[in-house]
């Protein structure tokens, strides 16, 4: 109960430092956190066309992340893996447009799963052979991601008339059902499945064990639990990879239906806040996309119809976080004093 | 004659925890003053209050019988005080020469002689710590009993011949400890004042000429070296009698075979060897961490106690209860498949809490909650929850009190008494030789049989032998 108090803390001191945030540029605050709130949560179109549609990307991600954090392994390429599957999504796509509808969305689901993990195979070979910081590579080969989608919707995935960088539509039947009247697409099944099915691998499994007893100690672990510690780092790699990878072709196949550079607004990046406010907990971690899915949905409202710049709302993501870190240090600081 | 260093009626309190209540010490020149006690005694606060580094809540500090207000390491320097640290102060990358420029801060290079009363007893001692010392060698290079060697010559930088020692001797093999306690006595002899801190009442009897015992922060006993007996000096300590251990068992089958180290089931066999001679190789590799040479032979269930009791043997944040099924998470009694039934595993940990009378809230606390000693039987909890056929244990009592220490060893020897094969390593040879009913030495990774007649001085040579320094 203290933890959704302390939740609704963070989230009024955020809103109220963008209040004064709008108020010192000289917008209206009431008209900026109106429209904010109009267009993330103050309609059942706004909840499910806007704000659930961005946390999902954010919620895959992010639980991925959870995992490979708890390993103790820092994956900063979610970015990056996120393109591998959405450009993986998109050729399978294009070659498949006749199957019928489930065999294609399981289909590029598991292919950009793959390649999310493949594009993550680099680093982690890197760091068993040669004890490269997974910190530098993954966080590298997001760039490198970059000028891959780059050169794809320039080259092979371009659309036909080759006119504009992006993709020809991907197939009719292969895109994601959407709920009836919404753009909330058949990813939010996704979200519910691999949040439950995490929680209980995490917190009541031999495999979940280990994951945490490595991430909290590793020598520990290797020595007392004779637990390889760097092959559960490489799984937990690995699997954030492919989360990351199959939120990416989620994307592609269930909101973008077309790849293009920028596909995502940095859903890499905020999905790490979002794993780390929700302190690694996979149940945690939906409640926190869904708030920063608001956010992203009720900023591009706040533009559209206050004029006001939707990266007003990094404030409030930034703020979010670092009263988050804060409230978590002092939590450490109480422990070991206790201690 | 009057103390060269005196403590009057000092309190200290931290929060609720009265870690010195009315203490009174002195030391005087000409001798060596041992102060003794548990872990959390307040031998280490009793003499940082002296240094400076703790200001006491009440009672005062004198020096030389002059009250002085000690509120700062520099004052106490500048009195002719200096102190050698439980753990080594020395900066790794400097060179030996650069690390004593440090210490010495304002009173400039170490070798020039800053005035004072007794500078030939430190000259003498800082001339014997300097041999075979290279000046520009970095510190990080030093081998273990040269870096003591530097923490003290930093203690003397300042010219100083009151020295507090914490633990000097922890770290150091039986022949450097021996040394090391013969410059003590002649820097005591020359007219320098010692005070030392210890829990090895062997080093203790061996050099100190009074010794002051603490209890839970006040002195429960308090007299000359002649006049004390060990026994008496350690009930003291723990405030009770210490009671004997378990009688040995009759050995069974062979267990490990490694050259001519074989453990059979029910006896408690010690490696005896100077720091670095491939004691944690051996260990490791008998335990199962790390490739066995062809023709060993170690029979699982393997139990190992690391060295590092909280970096190695438990997760600090782990409850106690995830800390039992740590390395044992295939265990039929709390694991059915993939899935660990915490319930079970948390019903497990409370009968063990009992039974090894662990002073925990619940199984749910975090390790690190608790104490050295009661960490250490929360390792014994998850041995005798596997039912090993062999225990290994590198250096099982570092780290632990008098009290501890004495309760591991009858629980190895209970260990052994349910026919387990119990192999253990520590740097402290005497604990080696008193608690084992055979010795093997271990020397530059080779394994030397020891003759069930040898000597304590025997077993030192054979240690020893041909090792430089």
């Amino acid at each position: 109960m203290t933890a959704v108090w302390r939740a609704i803390g963070v989230g009024l001191i955020a809103l109220g430092v963008l209040a004064a945030t709008l108020a010192v540029l000289g917008f209206d605050p009431v008209a900026g956190l109106a429209a904010l709130g109009r267009n993330s949560v103050g309609s059942w179109y706004a909840w499910s066309s806007a704000t659930l549609v961005r946390a999902i990307p954010l919620i895959i991600i992010g639980l991925g992340l959870g995992l490979a954090f708890r390993a103790g392994a820092f994956n900063i390429g979610a970015e990056g893996q996120f393109a591998a599957g959405a450009i993986a999504a998109t050729g399978t796509a294009m070659v498949m447009g006749s199957w019928p509808g489930p065999v294609s969305w399981v289909a590029t689901a598991a292919v950009s799963t793959v390649a999310g993990a493949l594009w993550v195979l680099i680093p982690v070979v890197l760091k068993l052979r040669l004890g490269v910081l997974e910190v530098i590579s993954t966080l590298l080969l997001n760039f490198v991601a970059e000028q891959m989608v780059s050169w794809m919707v320039q080259g092979p995935l371009q659309e036909p008339q080759g006119i504009y960088p992006q993709s020809a539509p991907i197939p009719a039947d292969v895109r994601l059902p959407v709920l009836a009247g919404t753009r909330l697409h058949l990813g939010v099944v996704w979200v519910i499945l691999l949040g439950t099915v995490l929680w209980i691998v995490i917190g009541r499994t031999r495999w979940g064990f280990r994951l945490r007893a490595v991430g909290e100690a590793p020598v520990a672990a290797s020595v007392a639990g004779r637990i390889p510690v760097g092959g559960v780092q490489a799984a937990a790699l690995l699997l954030s990879g492919g989360l990351a990878g199959l939120a990416g072709g989620l994307e592609v196949t269930g909101v973008t239906y077309s790849l293009y550079q920028n596909l995502s607004p940095g859903y890499g990046f905020t999905a790490i806040a979002v794993a780390l406010i929700a302190r690694l907990h996979p149940l945690g971690i939906i409640v926190a996309g869904v708030g920063f899915g608001a956010l992203e949905a009720g900023a591009s409202g706040m533009q559209r119809e206050a004029g006001i710049p939707a990266v007003a709302v990094n404030v409030v993501q930034a703020t979010i976080i670092i009263v988050a870190l804060l409230a978590l240090r002092k939590r450490r600081v109480a422990a070991v004093a206790e201690a | 004659m009057t103390a060269a260093l005196a403590l009057h009626g000092v309190s200290k309190a931290f929060g609720t925890n009265r870690a010195l209540n009315d203490v009174s010490f002195a030391v005087g020149r000409g001798e060596v003053h041992a102060l003794v006690g548990e872990n959390g005694a307040g031998k280490s606060t009793l003499m940082r209050v002296a240094f400076g580094l703790i200001p006491p809540d009440a009672g005062e500090v004198t020096i030389d019988g002059n009250a002085a207000r000690v509120e700062s390491p520099r004052v106490a320097r500048a009195a002719g005080v200096g102190m050698v640290h439980q753990h080594f102060t020395s900066i790794g990358s400097f060179t030996v020469e650069e690390n004593l420029w440090l210490a010495a801060g304002r009173v400039g290079h170490p070798s020039g002689r800053p005035p004072i009363s007794n500078a030939t007893a430190v000259d003498e001692l800082r001339a014997a710590l300097w041999r075979g010392l290279d000046r520009t060698a970095a510190a990080e290079t030093l081998p273990v009993s040269a870096k003591q060697r530097l923490e003290l010559l930093q203690a003397l930088a300042t010219g100083a011949d009151i020295l507090l020692l914490d633990e000097p001797t922890a770290l150091l093999a039986p022949a450097e400890i021996e040394a090391l306690l013969a410059l003590l006595r002649s820097f005591a002899r020359g007219g320098g004042a010692v005070v030392l801190i210890s829990h090895k009442l062997s080093d203790v009897f061996a050099v100190a000429d009074r010794i002051t015992v603490l209890r839970r922060g006040r002195v429960v006993l308090e007299g000359r070296r002649s006049e004390l007996t060990s026994p008496e000096v350690a009930a003291a300590m723990v405030g009770g009698e210490i009671e004997p251990p378990p009688a040995p068992a009759a050995t069974g089958a062979v267990r490990i075979e490694a050259g001519p180290l074989r453990v059979q089931a029910g006896e408690v066999v010690g490696i005896a060897a100077i720091e670095g001679n491939g004691q944690r190789s051996l260990l490791r590799a008998l335990a199962g961490l790390e490739p066995m040479a062809s023709g060993w032979r170690s029979e699982a269930p393997v139990a190992f106690l690391p060295g590092d009791r909280t970096t190695e043997g438990l997760i600090a944040g782990f409850s106690l209860t995830e800390n039992l099924v740590l390395g044992h998470d295939r265990d039929a009694r709390w694991t059915r498949g993939p899935w660990i039934d915490w319930g079970e595993a948390e019903r497990w940990m409370g009968v063990l809490i009992d039974r090894f009378e662990i002073k925990a809230g619940s199984p749910r606390v975090p390790v690190s909650s608790l104490s050295g000693g009661n960490q250490q039987k929360v390792l014994f909890a998850k041995i005798a929850a596997s039912s090993p056929a062999v225990v290994i244990a590198e250096n099982p009592t570092r780290g632990l009190d008098f009290k501890a220490t004495v309760e591991l060893h009858h629980e190895l020897r209970r260990l052994a008494s349910t026919g387990v094969a119990v192999l253990f390593h520590s740097p402290d040879l005497d604990e080696v030789l008193s608690h084992s009913d055979r010795v093997v030495v271990l020397r530059g990774g080779e394994l030397l049989p020891v003759r069930s007649t040898a000597t304590r001085a025997e077993v030192g040579t054979m240690m020893a032998a041909g090792v430089g320094g």
